[in-house]
């Protein structure tokens, strides 16, 4: 038996780990994904709570997460090819011809 | 008490798989640690009961979703990062910020939630009772979803076209006469 | 049933499905040569042992002793795990697949399969997407123009085909009413009018089989979609820089792609294990379940290798056209008349 709390401080270390991620990393592509790992950590807050409460439409709620997750990385990911074929590099910090 | 340590274990992995991801400098190891950390929580998944999301995670995210990054990162020949200004900086102050963040959320989780604990299985999420909850209370979401889905399809066809190959007929003078 | 007699039951049956289906995949190859070389009017391989049975023994053996060099310029971690990925992947779904009723043997009373869980074809779906990780990384990690192509091209045609597959296996569950695939056989029980069974294929899901074989040819990279990994058009494909025992365990995850897509086949669209068997004594009536379900997947194999030998195979155009533009539309056509006439009907 588990308590209910560790599920919660797992998802937290996850949502964290993404948000790092997606703070210190300069690749674009990395980036995307540390947005990816802080989607599956708020789908195991989801399915964590459901779990407690009996109410099947947290679970349901994590499916639209899976779904929105794919139409936009497929988005996303079409947006990385175009701005690597315009600009050359994955870099972010050389994404910059818009800076003063 | 089994429970107990399969949730340890696999939660153990997750964590590794996520900081791997960010300790990582070639994109391919950060996709391969993110594949790891999402089939770990596949299996978190079945502990709770969810057995149809834990498949799903598994076909769509796993192995769909991540395939896409993979070859996208083929695709594009992505190489190690360097370092920058700008990330040292980030690296200076995100990551105690992080830490300390994260270890303060902790505790107050593991301070205030109770002894509340969830069995093994605790919410059986079979496919036919959440297929019945999607075409019954969920419809719109579910017809809104597929909308949703299908403009992401074209956009993303568009912008990764090579340009100039997606054309209205009209806009291209026939040039066959020289 | 106490956790450590389980646990126990469970090991031995791992070891029993993974040797078998090991000696399967050896014996697929041996078929296939021997098939594609009558229909090429020649014998295939016949000096080792009687009828050349003893082959699978000599090309092991060779792949043993070959040299096993990893070139210079690869990506060497994933280089080394990329074909284990494959192997892996490949012999997991075999867990999930029944092949038999419940037996009882020696006081245990367990099922003809790893475990049956409730969501088995999920499972197995789940697996077949996460394949395509072996190649593509392997295609890759080779670093080499021939590598990267076919790793990419097999990955790509993997992914699509994936989709017409999942497709043509609802219009069976939409009848069976359940994602275990014992359930999905058991449903398939009994005849119509005494002597035409009532397998899925009879039940209205012919193009459903039509259009979940080409999926599966699709998906194991046999011809005639088998571009990817044609000698003449890109060296050897994903695989070309490998050699010896990496290349061996490609080789192997690919038979068992087709062993398990044939076991798929027979139990989703031919019925399972069900077929006559109310005669003889107990003891053969608990095995002859088990001899209907191996007949019927050497059939499926059979006609594997025997389109192997005679179609040509498909330009890579044509190939994701055909995926995109024909399979998937008829995949959803025949689900949207699937549900309407169970609909209809209830």
């Amino acid at each position: 038996m588990v308590p209910l709390s560790y599920y919660l401080v797992l998802s937290g270390i996850l949502f964290a780990c993404g948000v790092t991620g997606f703070l210190i990393k300069r690749n674009i592509i990395t980036i995307f994904m540390s947005i990816e790992l802080m989607l599956n950590g708020v789908n195991l807050s989801f399915v964590a709570f459901a779990a407690q409460w009996h109410a099947l439409s947290g679970q349901v709620f994590v499916f639209f997460v899976m779904v929105v997750a794919a139409a936009e990385s497929a988005v996303g990911l079409a947006i990385i090819i175009a701005v690597y074929r315009t600009r050359e590099t994955l870099d972010v910090d050389r994404v910059n011809l818009l800076k003063l | 008490m089994l429970h107990l340590i399969v949730f340890s274990v696999f939660g153990l992995v997750c964590v590794a798989g996520a900081v791997n991801l960010l300790v990582q400098r070639h994109p391919i190891n950060s996709a391969l640690s993110l594949v790891v950390v999402m089939g770990s929580l596949a299996v978190e998944y079945l502990l709770l009961g969810a057995e149809f999301v834990a498949a799903v995670q598994v076909i769509v995210y796993a192995g769909a979703i991540m395939v896409l990054f993979v070859f996208v990162i083929m695709l594009l020949n992505a190489g190690v990062e360097d370092r920058t200004k700008g990330s040292g900086v980030a690296l200076l102050f995100g990551i105690p910020g992080m830490l300390i963040g994260s270890v303060l959320v902790a505790w107050v989780l593991l301070e205030h939630s109770g002894t509340e604990s969830v069995a093994v299985g605790a919410l059986p999420g079979s496919p036919k009772v959440i297929g019945w909850l999607l075409f019954h209370d969920f419809l719109l979401p579910f017809e809104v979803t597929s909308v949703l889905v299908l403009i992401a399809i074209m956009g993303a066809v568009v912008l990764a076209s090579q340009p100039g190959s997606v054309q209205p007929e009209s806009a291209q003078p026939d040039k066959r006469e020289v | 049933m106490s956790l450590s007699e389980f646990i126990l039951v469970s090991i031995i049956k791992i070891v029993i499905a993974l040797g078998i289906l090991l000696t399967a995949v050896a014996y697929t190859v041996w078929l296939e040569r021997k098939v594609v070389g009558h229909i090429q009017n020649r014998w295939g391989p016949t000096r080792v042992g009687p009828f050349g049975l003893l082959q699978p023994l000599a090309d092991g053996m060779k792949f043993i002793f070959k040299e096993d060099l990893i070139p210079p310029h690869v990506f060497k971690p994933l280089y080394i795990a990329a074909p284990m990925i494959a192997l892996i992947f490949a012999l997991t779904s075999i867990s999930v697949i029944p092949i038999g009723n419940w037996i009882t043997v020696f006081g245990i009373h367990t099922p003809l399969e790893i475990t049956d869980v409730n969501i088995g074809l999920l499972i197995v779906l789940g697996i077949t997407s996460l394949g395509v990780y072996g190649v593509a990384l392997a295609g890759w990690s080779s670093n080499s123009k021939y590598s990267l192509l076919g790793g990419l091209r097999a990955s790509a045609q993997m992914v699509s085909y994936e989709i017409s597959l999942g497709l043509s296996l609802v219009g069976v569950l939409i009848l069976a009413g359940s994602f275990s695939l014992r359930d999905i056989v058991n449903a398939q029980a009994g005849t119509f009018w005494g002597f035409i069974p009532r397998w899925n294929i009879f039940q209205g899901q012919i193009v459903a089989f039509f259009i979940y074989l080409m999926a599966a040819y699709a998906e194991t990279n046999r011809v005639p979609f088998d571009l990817p990994e044609a000698e003449t058009e890109l060296v050897a494909g994903y695989h070309t820089e490998y050699s010896a025992m990496k290349f061996a365990m490609f080789f192997m995850a690919e038979y068992a792609n087709m062993i398990t897509v044939a076991c798929l086949a027979t139990l989703l669209f031919l019925g399972g294990w069900h077929g006559p068997h109310r005669f003889g004594p107990p003891f053969v009536q608990a095995i002859l379940p088990v001899f209907w379900f191996v007949a019927k997947v050497f059939a499926f194999l059979f006609l594997y290798i025997w389109v192997r030998g005679t179609l040509p195979r498909f330009r890579y155009d044509q190939l994701m056209a055909f995926g995109w533009k024909f399979l998937l539309p008829l995949a959803i056509a025949n689900l949207v008349i699937t549900a309407l006439i169970v609909a209809w009907r209830a």
